[in-house]
Formats: structure tokens, C-alpha cells, sequence
């Protein structure tokens, strides 16, 4: 049944039934000699059902219409003609079509009532996740609004009782806060990005060497406390790749890293190529996390339990949702190190791939 | 420099309250137009020495005022808008403008792209030797000294740090430094640019992964700052 389910245009439809009825008959006219022909209207009568159940109705009608004349012309004496001798004949031949239709009607009925159903599961499980979306950024918002409100308000209002050290962590504060609601609007953004589909991705040629230090660069403030290491060759080849995405995740990851991690501790950033697949290896010498929160911290609004941070739960979807939209995979795991790594792979073919050298030589 | 005189083009008063209390205290005379009419306006009766524009302006788009006042308005326009994207910052550097900054903005960021930019529209050098810090760029000669020892640069890598030194503090587009060096036909051959931008700081920079003099614009372009 499962082969016909996939059956979707009319016409084949329309012949599949045809040629059912057609040979479900023919079997039955070669047996005819041991099968009176009312079982045979029942055999029918079954294929029509069976045919019912995963064909439109216009596609049963045919059925029945056919399968009601071959059992006429075939089947009911006086045979090869359509003229039937009994009333009882007559009334089998009528009740015979409209059973064949009304199991028609019922099963459309049948089908039309299970996916409304299945359409109101869905409707409730959307407006559920919506809902628990909702609450999530209600929360994430609120938690830096509140440090905003208190402490502006603790300037504006207790300004006598505050030492001058007190009015600037309150003003610290302040600012930390306006970054972290800063960077969940554009995580949002992203996030929104990914979910409708509106992600197009734009290959251009990049070098991975200027990529990386701009990232180190842009994140100079949060990586004061953290040792860190860059593998790279320096030689390394040109590779295209959708330069504002890429940069993301790895600020993305290495973000994270930073707020993760204590301080003194070490972020390695190895990137290499192999078999034609760009790697990127992101790794940490922190405490790791535990196995079975590795599967769900790509989810969105997943945070580990341990500790309390600024991170809002987005980064590592938002770097999940690009890598992907490069075809690639990216996996996080505990190290040797008892840390956390991320390992990025992004499949290229050899045309996005250029040595430093081909250029050099042209020019 | 002081009391330079600066418009400030935006429709959000917290914004306007915002850059009025930055500027003003560190001696700019600041005027304010709340949208794009009355910014063209004011802009034409008292020419300012630089304008701030927002580019969500609730008449005209900010794009289209930028276009308008390069029609006649010579010094520096410096874009402050919450747009992001590529195609906004590409545009509005195409359209004239000296330079742009993301909101929410590092008050310090902007008084330093605002010094620049009027330190280099008030200075026009077009002298043949320009140095800065531990490096010599002879023009006419067609040299370059790092430390006083000379620095083989190729035809090309002279040309891009010319083009990159003249137009100090802006923003030049990947596709404006690649037809303005390799030619029309090259807009799209982003290679050539990587590769040269990074044989440059290798020759020039103290150190070619932390750049100081050519910085990146990520997604947008290069930018060179003495």
C-alpha cells in the first residue's frame, strides 16, 4: 500500500485503479468455474475498498463504475451482455454500486477528518513551542532591562548614599547589559533568519588567516583572561566560503569559550584542510560538560546547567544553522584536556580551494 | 579642530540627546535636524564641517539624503544607522559616505572616525612623501621604507597601498579597490585583493596577523589608518 500512497498525480491514479479492476477480474473469469459470481462481486467489491482507501474519490467512482460493468457483462447470466435476467440479479448489480460508493465517500469522509486532526496537533504544537520561545526571550530580556532599570535608577535616586566605586560598578553594570541585550537582538535576528529559510549564502573567496584574526581582534576584551593559541599555516590556501557567516560562528564558539572557561585557561583555534573538507577545531582545557548535555546544547534556549553567564542560548543554534547552510556539520565533544571542543567540517570541491601561489605566479 | 561645527540628521530623540552631550563636551557645536528635509535644509542655509546621518529617517530615506547633499555638500558624512547588512553599508559608501558606524556605537569609536575624517578633509597633502610611524612611502619615487631599509613592493602592492594611503580613514569597498587596481573586469576576482592584502602587511606591518595600519572591514572592504 505504502507504493501507492505515493501515487499523487490523477492520471496515474486513475489507471492504477483501471488496471485493477482489469486484472482482478481477469483472475476471477479464469476461476470463474469454482467461484459463483456473487463471491466474485465480493472480490470486487474488496478491491474497490482497497482502492478507496488510498485513492481520491474520482478514482473509486471509475472503479466502481467499471467493476459494476464487467460483473454485469462477465459475470451475471446470461453472460457477454449487459441485460440481467432477475430482479434479485438487478437489485445485487444496484446495491453492488452504491456499496462500492458509499465506501468511496466514507473513506474520503474518513481521510478528510484525520487530517484536519493531524493539521490541529500541529497547530497546538507550534503555538506551544511559540510559547516556550516566548517566555525564553521574555526572560533573556527582561534579566538585563532589570539591571538596567535598578541600577539608573540606583544612580538617579540614592545618588548621596553611593560611594564613587559603587556608582561605577553600577554603571559597569549598566553598560555590560546594554552589550548582552545588544548581542541577544542580533542573535535573535540570526535565529529568525535561519527558521525562514532566509539564509542565502554568499561564497566568496577568503582568506582564513585574516578571517581568524579579525575574529581574535573583535574579541580582544572578552579574551583579556584567557590564554590563545592559533594553528594555521601561513601559507594557507584561499577557500570559498561565505566570509560574515563563518566569522559568526567562530566568534560564536570562541565567545562562548571565553565566558565558559576560568580565567587563565586556554582556547586552541587549529585550522586545517583534509580530503577536501575545511576543519576548523575549537578547543578549551575547562571542565568540559556532561555526555548527556553534549546532544542538546545546539538547541535553542539550551543552557548548561552549571553555571550562571551572560550567554543566551542562541550562539551555538545560530553557528549549528550556518555551518549547515554550507553543507557542513559541526560536533562539540569532551577532550584530552577535560575540556570542550568543537569540530567544524565544511566539504569543498576542488575549485573553492586556491593556493596562495597561483596568484603570485599570474601577477 | 575644536568647536567644529556638526549636524546631526536623526528622527530618535535619545539618540540626538545622546551624540548632543557627547559632541558638545568635547567642544563641537552641534545642530539637529529630526528628519531629511529639514536636514537638507539646514544643511544648505549653514554648511556644517560634518553631518551625522541616520540612514531610518521617517520622510526620506537616509540613502536618498546621502545622495542629495554629495551632489553639492564636500566634507565628511559619517552614516550612524542600526542597519547592518552589507548591502546598507556598501550602498551608503558608494552613495559618498566617509564612513560608517553600526548602532549601538562606542561613543569613543565615533570621536575618533569624526577626528579623522575631519583631520583629513581640513588637510588636503597631496605631498609626495608621506610617513607615519616607522614607515617612509616616497610617491614620486616610487619607494617605500620600513625602519629606513627599503621594502620591495611589487607594481601592484604599491599601487593598492597608494590607493589605501590616500584615502586614509575610509572605508574603501572591496570592489571599488579592485577596479580602481586591477581594472573593471576584476570587480568579482576577490582572490587578488586577499592575496595582496596580505603580501602588503606582510612587508609593512610589525605584525601581518594583528594589523595596525591595514585594517579589515569584515564583509565590506579595507581601511588604512596611520
Amino acid at each position: 500500500m505504502t507504493i501507492f500512497y505515493k501515487i499523487k498525480s490523477k492520471p496515474s491514479q486513475y489507471f492504477v485503479s483501471v488496471i485493477s479492476i482489469i486484472i482482478t477480474s481477469f483472475i476471477c473469469y479464469i476461476i470463474s468455474d469454482y467461484l459463483g459470481y456473487k463471491s466474485i462481486a465480493l472480490v470486487l467489491l474488496l478491491i474497490v475498498s482497497l482502492l478507496a482507501i488510498v485513492f481520491d474519490f474520482a478514482s473509486v467512482l471509475i472503479a466502481a463504475i467499471l467493476s459494476a460493468l464487467i460483473w454485469d457483462y462477465f459475470f451475471i447470466p446470461p453472460h457477454y451482455t449487459l441485460h440481467v435476467d432477475t430482479t434479485e440479479d438487478a437489485l445485487m448489480l444496484i446495491m453492488y454500486f452504491i456499496i462500492a460508493l458509499v465506501n468511496g465517500v466514507l473513506t474520503t469522509k474518513i481521510r478528510k477528518i484525520e487530517k484536519i486532526t493531524q493539521l490541529k496537533e500541529e497547530k497546538l504544537k507550534s503555538i506551544k513551542l511559540y510559547n516556550t520561545l516566548l517566555d525564553s526571550i521574555s526572560h533573556e530580556l527582561r534579566t538585563p532591562i532589570s539591571s538596567i532599570y535598578g541600577s539608573t535608577d540606583n544612580l538617579l535616586n540614592n545618588q548621596k548614599n553611593l560611594t564613587e566605586e559603587n556608582k561605577v560598578n553600577l554603571i559597569t553594570e549598566i553598560h555590560k547589559a546594554s552589550e548582552r541585550l545588544n548581542r541577544l537582538v542580533g542573535n535573535l535576528l540570526n535565529i529568525s533568519r535561519l527558521e525562514s529559510g532566509n539564509i542565502k549564502i554568499k561564497k566568496d573567496w577568503c582568506n582564513v588567516n585574516e578571517l581568524i584574526s579579525v575574529v581574535i581582534s573583535s574579541l580582544e576584551q572578552e579574551l583579556k583572561k584567557h590564554k590563545v593559541e592559533i594553528l594555521i599555516d601561513e601559507q594557507f590556501p584561499l577557500l570559498k566560503l561565505d566570509y560574515g557567516l563563518i566569522e559568526q560562528v567562530v566568534i560564536n564558539i570562541i565567545y562562548n569559550a571565553s565566558i565558559y572557561t576560568a580565567e587563565n585557561t586556554t582556547i586552541k583555534c587549529e585550522i586545517k584542510i583534509e580530503n577536501y573538507n575545511f576543519i576548523i577545531l575549537i578547543s578549551d582545557n575547562g571542565c568540559g560538560i556532561s555526555e548527556d548535555e553534549i546532544g542538546k546544547i545546539f538547541d535553542k534556549f539550551y543552557r548548561i546547567k552549571r553555571t550562571s553567564t551572560n550567554g543566551n542560548g542562541l550562539g551555538l543554534s545560530i553557528a549549528k544553522g550556518f555551518i549547515e547552510a554550507h553543507n557542513g556539520k559541526i560536533k562539540a565533544f569532551n577532550n584530552e584536556l577535560k575540556g570542550l571542543s568543537f569540530e567544524i567540517r565544511i566539504p569543498l570541491i576542488s575549485n573553492e580551494i586556491m593556493n596562495l601561489n597561483t596568484i603570485k605566479n599570474e601577477q | 579642530m575644536s568647536n567644529s561645527s556638526i549636524l546631526v540628521i536623526d528622527d530618535e530623540v535619545q539618540i540626538r540627546k545622546l551624540l548632543e552631550i557627547t559632541l558638545s563636551s568635547n567642544n563641537f557645536n552641534v545642530t539637529e535636524a529630526i528628519d531629511g528635509k529639514s536636514g537638507l535644509l539646514t544643511a544648505a542655509n549653514h554648511p556644517p564641517d560634518l553631518i551625522i546621518l541616520d540612514l531610518g529617517l521617517p520622510d526620506i530615506d537616509g540613502q536618498n539624503v546621502l545622495k542629495n547633499l554629495r551632489e553639492w555638500y564636500l566634507n565628511p558624512i559619517i552614516v550612524l544607522s542600526v542597519r547592518n547588512s552589507e548591502l546598507d553599508i556598501i550602498t551608503a559608501l558608494d552613495n559618498g559616505a566617509n564612513d560608517y558606524l553600526v548602532k549601538p556605537f562606542r561613543t569613543g569609536e565615533l570621536l575618533a572616525r569624526i577626528r579623522t575624517a575631519l583631520r583629513l578633509s581640513q588637510s588636503f597633502t597631496t605631498s609626495a612623501v608621506f610617513e607615519f610611524e616607522n614607515i617612509k612611502i616616497d610617491f614620486a619615487n616610487h619607494l617605500v621604507k620600513k625602519n629606513d631599509e627599503i621594502v620591495k613592493l611589487t607594481t601592484t602592492e604599491f599601487s593598492l597601498l597608494g590607493l589605501l594611503v590616500k584615502n586614509e580613514g575610509r572605508v574603501l569597498t572591496h570592489s571599488f579597490i579592485l577596479k580602481e587596481i586591477w581594472g573593471v573586469s576584476y570587480v568579482e576576482q576577490t582572490q587578488y585583493l586577499r592575496v595582496f592584502i596580505a603580501q602588503l602587511r606582510k612587508k609593512i606591518e610589525d605584525n601581518p596577523n594583528q594589523p595596525k595600519f591595514i585594517k579589515t572591514e569584515s564583509r565590506i572592504g579595507y581601511r588604512f589608518i596611520s
